[in-house]
């Protein structure tokens, strides 16, 4: 944890060169002739997170994967500390500090958690043909930096598939944080989660933001965005609906872009039409009422 | 979250020692071992006697050999059919080297290692690269050995099988190393006994303590997570392929030692008979589940239960219908125990 915070202390000295950790500069990727992401820009700074926001096929996953080194742009540049990186696997990015925690979370249903902490990073001790896996330290630090994530693992050999989806993506989050992230990139964690587990992993974002990580924080969810956010970039269908800092857009606005203003009042209207159905009406009434606030 | 814990503390509190036995693998496997010796004991005094024990010990190694990086494999996510026949082109590759060709024993023992190793390393990559189930990629590479197997010999000896192995210099300290007899009670007990019990315990620590044991787990559970947290699962897939055919290098050559003389047809039909000892030993044929301990167990049940029938004066027809059973019930054992470990998933 310490060489981090070395590194935010002197990124943050008092001067005019405040590099940003990571600066998007008009990337595109294309897939044949499907141009799946079109000149996007937007900044991450360290200790701050910038939430990326879209609705299906807006382009989020191509973007997480050109900054986890699975897909590499065919426009544009990826700026780390200011010097142009380009990450041709997602070992790569890693190293460089770039660590994602995909929706699948990258952990192993069926392995015990201390196992899955270390995956593919086992510690080993001993030498020769007689090197092992140290499970000891293993298990030390996973108990260690699930606590400081403020989790009491019950059992360290439970299977992870045994955990609630809060505590799994904990793990996840914890266990990017422990292999010296410098630049979290959380894919959709809130997405599959009940109100309270969702306000959970909120809490884990603030914590890692406040270790001095940037943090990109992919949802859909403004409400989840918003109160945690420094930063938002809205995509749809692969371009970008603006980039605005925190100050330039208030929750209401930042909702109504991310759901297309006209035709989410339309779609409101057209639902509560469509009957007294309860479930619909409601919806309607609801949909209604958020369009209303918005003005 | 702290209260959030506590709450599901309360939830998993009735996990009772029994319920955590349940969840090791080969928990299931050992407790059908106990219940089949015993089974066997009360109909047969021989089969307790030391020469019983002896005589399905011996049966049990044969297999359970095998079934170790049978195991691993499966644990690793993928099966080997061609693991059984492979026996024999090691042992008749070993055999024609030197008793036709004049090849140096050892010489021709690192030969035919070196060609395991890459018939293994065949299977391993033909499956990473293409993508294919391994069930297609090595069913292919059983057929195809088979020929070679049986055409080879054929062509080389005139004959179906090789022999005279007893007659090449240097045999007397192999036959001491793979095929001798090592006195216990009075009775003759194979060295491969031996051998597999340390196979066994070697694989155990390789799967459990060992960095490549957490990836053929990690490899077998979730290629994709494995992946994306660097796991390099090609390799690992690679090489417990090697491994495999490596172990039916051990098995053909100790075979071909022993007796001096090896049939063109070994190993035909006992890859799968490595497959169920892994699986009644609690093997996932999902694979990122099972044990290697578990997979031996298998082997003893099976090797107990094949000469406990002969002791107990039963028709040996039926042998295979118990197999079938067993095989049933490992499977729907495991069934119950992968629902347990993944029940409060959501």
């Amino acid at each position: 944890m310490s060489d981090i915070e070395i590194t935010e202390a002197s990124e943050v000295s008092p001067g005019a060169d405040d590099v940003p950790l990571l600066e998007i500069r008009d990337v595109t990727k294309m897939f044949g002739s499907v141009i799946s992401l079109s000149d996007i820009s937007t900044t991450v700074r360290a200790g701050q997170v910038t939430c990326v926001l879209g609705d299906n096929g807006a382009g989020k996953s191509t973007f997480i994967k050109i900054l986890s080194g699975v897909y590499q742009p065919d426009r544009g540049d990826v700026l780390m500390d200011g010097e142009p990186v380009r990450f041709s696997s997602p070992r790569e990015a890693l190293d460089a500090g770039v660590a994602t925690v995909f929706q699948d979370l990258a952990v192993v249903p069926l392995m015990a958690v201390w196992r899955n902490f270390f995956l593919g990073s086992e510690p080993t001790k001993g030498w020769g043909p007689f090197r092992r896996f140290d499970a000891e330290t293993a298990k030390k630090i996973t108990r260690a930096e699930m606590a400081d994530m403020g989790i009491d693992i019950r059992d360290l050999d439970q299977p992870v598939g045994t955990l609630s989806g809060g505590e799994r993506q904990s793990v996840a989050i914890a266990r990017a944080v422990h292999f010296g992230a410098r630049l979290l990139i959380l894919d959709e964690p809130t997405s599959a989660l009940g109100v309270k587990q969702a306000g959970t992993v909120l809490k884990y974002i603030v914590q890692a933001r406040d270790k001095g990580l940037g943090v990109i924080f992919i949802t859909h969810n403004p409400h989840h965005a918003y109160p945690v956010g420094d930063r938002f970039l809205l995509l749809k269908r692969g371009k970008s609906l603006g980039d605005f800092a925190k100050s330039e857009i208030s929750l209401a606005e930042l909702t109504r872009l991310m759901a297309g203003g006209a035709e989410l009042e339309q779609l409101a209207h057209e639902l509560e039409r469509e009957g007294d159905k309860s479930e619909t009406s409601a919806l309607g009434r609801e949909l209604l009422d958020d369009t209303k606030t918005l003005g | 979250m702290t209260a959030t814990a506590a709450r599901a503390d309360e939830r998993i509190a009735d996990v009772g020692v029994l319920r955590r036995l349940l969840v090791k693998p080969e928990f299931g496997a050992l407790i059908g071992a106990v219940v089949i010796f015993v089974f066997f004991s009360i109909q047969s005094d021989v089969f307790r006697s030391p020469a019983g024990v002896a005589n399905w010990l011996d049966g049990a190694s044969t297999v359970g050999l095998m079934a170790v990086p049978v195991a691993m494999l499966m644990i690793g996510g993928h099966f080997d059919l061609s693991a059984g026949v492979q026996i024999g082109t090691a042992g008749l590759a070993t055999g024609i080297m030197t008793t036709y060709w004049g090849l140096n024993v050892y010489a021709s023992l690192v030969a035919s290692l070196l060609l395991m190793l890459a018939i293994g390393f065949v299977n391993g990559y033909l499956v990473t690269r293409t993508g294919l189930p391994s069930f297609i990629i090595t069913l292919g590479m059983f057929l195809g050995l088979q020929g070679i197997n049986l055409g080879v010999t054929k062509q080389v000896t005139n004959t179906v099988q090789v022999s005279n192995l007893d007659l090449v210099p240097g045999y007397h300290l192999l036959k001491n190393i793979l095929g001798s007899t090592v006195s216990v009670a009075g009775k003759p007990f194979q060295i491969a006994i031996l051998w597999w019990v340390l196979f066994t315990a070697l694989g155990s620590w390789a799967l459990l303590k060992t960095r490549f044991g957490n990836w053929i787990f990690a490899t077998g559970g979730d290629p994709n997570a494995s992946k994306n947290v660097g796991v390099p699962t090609n390799r690992t897939t690679i090489a417990l392929f090697m491994l495999t055919s490596a172990m039916a290098w051990f098995v053909g050559n100790t075979q071909i030692v022993r007796f001096g003389t090896i049939q063109a047809q070994v190993g035909i039909g006992q890859e799968l008979i490595f497959i169920v000892a892994a699986v009644i030993g609690g093997c996932l044929l999902t694979g990122g589940y099972g044990s290697a301990i578990g997979a031996s167990v298998g082997a003893l049940i099976f090797g107990m239960t094949q000469q406990g029938i002969v002791y107990a004066n039963w028709n040996s027809d039926w042998f295979k219908l118990f197999v079938g059973a067993m095989l049933l019930l490992a499977v729907l054992a495991n069934q119950f125990v992968r629902r347990f470990a993944e029940q409060s998933r959501r």
